[in-house]
């Protein structure tokens, strides 16, 4: 959906341009980088936000919906929070600021921002289609990162948690993360709003699996009720890489979160859990794809949602298998606990198949509070509410479960059920 | 402890009358044994005791103590003492069995004004209760009910009603799905219960369960009303001869 030369842009889109333009003389970057972001940036100014005739951002009307652009705000400086999982190793951006610093033996961290500097980050400013709008703006923006690497055979005990924390402007940031050959680690990426105004943050993980590597990486996106969260997750996996990807959605006015994976390697294993909190008025999208393009991998993605009040959410899932990627084993099911009759929930999922001997499949179910399990709980003596936060609690909580890490499944249930309470 | 006054009640979704002039008194310390034929309404009549709001009561009163529950809701009788150990024990994924007991005990602990137990004590009782029943720590950890065996259901039933320690206990046909090994575990599970301030109802179909829950009284059930009373006898009455007899002369 090109917008002809002469188009009037819409509020946000003019404050993109401005802001850009405002931005440029401090934007680190080396003549390349710039000319990376300028191309970016025109391609943004040439086609517009995305509406719903974009067949990618059907139930996200960007153009419609991201109504303002908060300035970028030097120096604002948020307060860091304590890890989820105690003990964790913790990475701190702040404000869209990373403070890159010596980690364990095995994982060597640099600043990001660095990169752009020295003109080595300007190949990865691109977009990856015509619709990727994250990767425009993104790339028009980003100041600061992380670039992380795990050693071959890097095993530790603690999660490294990435804690992106804000409150108010502008938060444009990207981290680059290699897993080397046989890694085995948990890494908290995490994106939170503490108190403040406004603001818009965009944020794209790339990550590589070598071959036999076993991650678990937990996306829990708490941005403030008035924030736009646009972040994209990518991922390639190596010969027999196992990747768990958790992504938890807790606040946020506008949400998107785009996850694109490349299962590349034989006998890898993708499992994505998508647990959606959604309440108050926010839109929340979760875009996945997912391509298997050699034979004898799998994948499994489980999304479950609970919303409330005039809370909208969205989960699109694309499954691609290649005409080579025979015995592919797919699965991919959506579930959605409507608790107000304002709330809504769209599941679009699609699958792609070129191969002829794989198993795929996926479904979607939009329920109610179990009526007999209610009874249950409630003829044990415990009150209607409190047993209802019980099965509502339990409904995502059984995801969470499936990780064998004992704390961090209680971390995970802690920060799940202080949300219901909040807001159930 | 119990007294159920000429009680009509219907399903509440289309209307369907199922208990058609009940009437049934349960002394303190007393057990019980409801029986009949399949459709007698044995199981609506646990759950209307217990408030499943899927049943309407039309007509007549049930007096706990002397105060009718009728107004009260599921949680509010379970509070007060009274529990139903279900036929088909519901399954919950999600819910972690200890974390359910926990919060069971609490609630109704809160709801008589009572503290909540210490994580020490409460893990102690769990303990103790699940040892004679033969339940294994590795039970416990798993979700509510799920992946329990007909047995192992049934075994968490009696669990449950031990730690809540209620003043009217009642079984909705406790034995079925039990092997005879099973059935001495629950039973002598339910006995160590008994106690004069405690009342029990167990309804069942089988004459079975009663050999090992003897029970002081026997009540034949038959199209929503109780046809017939008795002692323990009449259950074997019943083994020995069917319910056809004694539905010909109430007929």
């Amino acid at each position: 959906m090109n917008m002809q030369a002469g188009i009037k842009l819409t509020a946000a889109e003019a404050a993109l341009v401005d802001t850009y333009n405002e931005q440029l003389g401090d934007l680190p970057g080396d003549g390349a980088t710039l000319i990376a972001r300028d191309t970016l940036l025109s391609d943004l100014k040439k086609s517009g936000l995305p509406t719903r005739r974009v067949e990618a951002w059907h139930y996200t009307d960007l153009k419609a919906l991201l109504r303002a652009v908060p300035a970028f705000v030097h120096g604002a400086s948020a307060e860091r929070v304590d890890p989820i999982v105690p003990g964790s190793a913790v990475l701190s951006i702040v404000n869209g600021k990373a403070h890159a610093r010596v980690m364990q033996e095995g994982i060597t961290v640099r600043s990001y921002g660095e990169a752009l500097l020295d003109g080595s980050a300007a190949a990865g400013l691109v977009a990856r289609d015509g619709d990727d709008v994250i990767g425009r703006i993104n790339g028009s923006f980003v100041r600061d990162g992380l670039s992380i690497d795990f050693a071959d055979g890097f095993a530790a005990e603690a999660p490294i948690e990435i804690q992106s924390v804000q409150n108010c402007g502008q938060v444009n940031t990207r981290f680059p993360v290699t897993f080397g050959t046989g890694a085995k680690a948990t890494v908290i990426e995490r994106h939170l709003a503490v108190g403040g105004e406004a603001a818009l943050v965009t944020s794209i993980t790339e990550v590589r699996l070598a071959d036999d590597t076993d991650v678990t990486w937990i996306i829990f996106q708490s941005e403030g009720e008035a924030d736009t969260h646009l972040g994209q997750f990518k991922a390639e996996l190596g010969a027999n890489a196992k990747l768990r990807l958790y992504v938890i959605n807790g606040g946020g006015k506008l949400v998107r979160q785009e996850i694109h994976v490349g299962v590349v390697g034989e006998g890898a294993d993708l499992r994505l859990r998508g647990i959606n909190l959604l309440g108050g008025e926010s839109h929340t999208d979760v875009t996945f794809t997912v391509g298997h393009d050699v034979p004898h991998t799998t994948s499994t993605e489980v999304i479950r949602n609970v919303v409330l009040d005039r809370a909208r959410g969205v989960f699109q899932g694309q499954i691609r298998v290649a005409q080579d990627a025979q015995k592919t084993d797919a699965k991919m099911s959506c579930n959605t606990l409507l608790l107000s009759d304002e709330a809504e929930f769209s599941a679009k999922p699609e699958l792609e198949i070129f191969a002829d001997d794989v198993q795929c499949g996926h479904g979607a179910t939009v329920i109610d509070i179990d009526h007999t399990q209610l009874f249950y709980l409630m003829a044990r003596g415990i009150p209607e509410n409190r047993a209802r936060a019980m099965l509502v609690n339990g409904f995502v909580a059984e995801i969470v479960e499936e990780l064998e890490d004992e704390t961090l499944v209680e971390a995970l249930e802690g920060v799940i059920s202080d949300w219901l309470e909040k807001h159930a | 402890m119990l007294e159920i006054k000429n009680l009509h009640a219907r399903i509440a979704e289309d209307g369907t009358e199922i208990i058609r002039g009940l009437n049934l008194t349960v002394r303190d310390g007393e057990v019980a044994a409801i029986m009949g034929p399949n459709g007698s309404g044995k199981s609506t009549l646990s759950y209307i005791l217990s408030g499943r709001e899927d049943y309407e009561v039309t007509e007549g009163d049930i007096l706990y103590n002397g105060e009718s529950i009728l107004e009260l809701d599921p949680a509010e009788r379970a509070a007060k003492g009274i529990f139903l150990a279900f036929q088909y024990p519901v399954e919950i994924p999600g819910v972690a069995t200890m974390q359910f007991l926990k919060v069971a005990m609490n609630e109704q602990r809160k709801a008589r004004g009572e503290d909540e137990l210490s994580t020490p004590d409460f893990m102690r009782r769990v303990k103790e209760a699940a040892a004679g029943l033969q339940i294994s720590p590795e039970m416990l950890r798993r979700p509510l009910n799920v992946g329990f065996s007909g047995g192992e259901k049934k075994r968490a039933e009696i669990l449950q009603m031990a730690l809540l320690e209620p003043k009217l206990c009642v079984l909705d046909e406790t034995d079925s799905g039990l092997d005879i090994d099973a059935l001495k575990i629950v039973a002598d599970g339910v006995n160590a219960l008994r106690s004069p301030d405690r009342s029990v109802v167990v309804i069942t179909h089988y004459q079975r369960l009663l050999d090992y829950i003897v029970p002081d009284t026997v009540h034949v059930l038959y199209k929503g009303q109780v046809i017939k009373s008795g002692d323990k006898t009449l259950a074997h009455e019943l083994e020995a001869n069917g319910y056809a007899d004694i539905i010909g002369a109430a007929a």
